[in-house]
């Protein structure tokens, strides 16, 4: 079959490789009828993620077509069904998936001594995402081994086409979750940092959770104009003070919310703060750049809540700590627990409340991923989401 | 890293590198400067006695970089002459050294002083130099796409 394989930093390629097999009971076999680029991939097309190795599989957002169950699965999956496959494998069974907590799930991680190294304790498997969470290979390619597939999956009706139920497999439940963890109440202004596709649906969820005022800050043109046809008031911060602005917009007393969908690679301004980041970044003095977490530390309203989609990676430098411990500020943070969220958003999406197709701005073949890649890294072509057909 | 036409300033993407590269402009105008007015003080503290004038020539080579970085519609090929100067900068000061070693000190400074600048010439002419000539494409329209 033919998937998308990692090489090194901005060297990934389309090549023939051996089909997926049943390995495992609970494994099943899905043939990809859809996939996507997550801006999340692009941490690893950059090479700012530690732990993959040459000929890894990229891809975690996708969904197919059951083409083959493992005996373990039980009935819970059948050939000939389509699913969406959430990023986050998991087991169903451990303490952490009774709770919900399915992106921690005890159990799906198989290189779990490295994870242990690296955070303390493991976190859940995750297809196509280094081997600090389990190494599996990823959905870019024409087949996937699902692991766990008899809970690792979301059922899609016929009905709704892969371009309407695709993102429920990521963006949109992380877009979601990151606005739920807000805990937005009618009164509240929810800033949201980033307008890639996560912002685009976090911006959303902010509003189909009746937030009183969403503000989206970025600086690509089309990407605020996404954001305004949703309802925001938007931000080009590089021609606006963003402190200014928000502090404007609510009575100087700054947003009650602040979502960072930016993450580890927020953009190098004329900021010192992120260009410091930059060179301490090249001379591995630090992995991440946390320009957007200072920043909202720093508006943030006190006793307002941070919620942190943005995949960070490993350690960063000059956090206002002292800001937020004396403002009394709230931090939720983590990897998607996809499948808490997907069964109401699957319903949202049939009610028509919401069609995430929205977002897509180009459509290509699996062939093409090399390029598609650095066109979505480097934004051109008013490029804010990928899909891949294999 | 892309133009815009018709004006002066580059595209938005790198409005931060058009910003620096006016930022050295302004900077090379004011060494420049100080380098005219002040060329004894600065040839007697690196060793270059007898060769004021040679400051003196750097000090206006400075002042015509500058200005044309300034005045220029696109500064890429301006800012390259400022990485040339810098280099002959820093082989006259080695120069000096060889010649009086006692001002050790006073050469270690201007080293010291300039090498952030140098850093900022360096990256600024790589980075205007790496941009695409083509013109903008046009903005695309996303004002539809509410999906709610």
């Amino acid at each position: 079959m033919r998937a998308l394989r990692w090489y090194g930093k901005e060297d990934v390629r389309v090549e023939q490789v051996p089909d997926p097999t049943i390995e495992d009971p609970r494994d099943a076999i899905v043939k990809v009828t859809s996939c996507a680029i997550c801006g999340s991939d692009l941490h690893l097309y950059d090479h700012f993620m530690v732990g993959l190795e040459k000929g890894d599989i990229l891809g975690h957002e996708f969904m197919g077509e059951v083409v083959e169950v493992g005996k373990g699965v039980n009935g819970k999956l059948k050939v000939g069904e389509r699913v969406v496959v959430p990023f986050t494998i998991f087991c169903g069974e451990c303490d952490q998936c009774r709770k919900g907590n399915y992106s921690v799930c005890e159990r799906t991680n198989r290189k779990k001594e490295n994870a242990d190294k690296m955070f303390g304790h493991s976190t859940a498997g995750l297809f196509g995402y280094t081997h600090l969470t389990g190494g599996y290979s990823g959905g870019q390619a024409e087949y996937v081994r699902v692991p766990f597939a008899d809970c690792t999956h979301i059922k899609v009706p016929e009905s709704l086409t892969d371009e309407q139920v695709l993102f429920l497999g990521d963006i949109f439940p992380t877009g979601w979750q990151a606005a739920a963890q807000c805990d937005i109440e009618p009164t509240d202004t929810v800033a949201i940092w980033g307008c890639g596709p996560v912002g685009q649906f976090t911006i959303r969820s902010a509003i189909l959770m009746n937030a009183k005022q969403v503000i989206a800050i970025d600086r690509v043109p089309e990407r605020l104009a996404m954001a305004q046809a949703a309802g925001a008031t938007t931000i080009n911060f590089e021609t606006q003070s963003v402190v200014e602005i928000l502090n404007d917009l609510t009575q100087g007393k700054g947003p009650e919310k602040c979502i960072d969908a930016v993450g580890m690679e927020a953009h190098v301004s004329s900021t010192l703060d992120s260009v410091v980041d930059r060179a301490k970044q090249a001379m591995m003095m630090e992995t991440d750049r946390p320009h957007v977490l200072r920043e909202m530390m720093y508006v943030c309203r006190p006793a307002g809540t941070l919620s942190i989609p943005g995949v960070y990676g490993g350690l960063m430098d000059k956090i206002p700590f002292g800001a937020a411990m004396n403002k009394g500020l709230t931090f939720r943070m983590g990897q998607t627990h996809v499948n808490r969220w997907t069964d109401d958003l699957l319903r949202r999406i049939e009610e028509g409340q919401i069609d995430p197709s929205f977002v897509i701005t180009h459509r290509m073949n699996l062939n093409d991923a090399p390029k598609m890649y650095e066109t979505f890294r480097d934004k051109k072509d008013g490029c804010i989401k990928v899909v891949l057909t294999p | 890293m892309r133009y815009k036409t018709n004006e002066s300033q580059r595209g938005q993407a790198d409005s931060a590198t058009f910003r620096l590269a006016q930022f050295l402009g302004v900077f090379s105008i004011m060494l420049g400067v100080g380098e005219l007015i002040w060329g004894g003080v600065i040839a007697r503290h690196t060793g270059l006695e007898g060769y004021e004038w040679l400051v003196r020539v750097y000090g206006a080579r400075e002042i015509g970089n500058g200005l044309l970085i300034l005045f220029s519609k696109d500064p890429t090929s301006w800012i390259w002459p400022r990485v040339i100067g810098d280099v002959l900068d820093a082989a006259t000061l080695i120069w000096g050294y060889t010649r009086d070693p006692s001002h050790v000190m006073g050469v270690v400074i201007a080293f010291v002083a300039v090498t952030p600048v140098v850093i900022a010439d360096i990256y600024c002419a790589m980075k205007l130099s790496g941009e695409s000539t083509k013109p903008l494409e046009p903005v695309k329209d996303y004002g539809d796409r509410s999906g709610i």
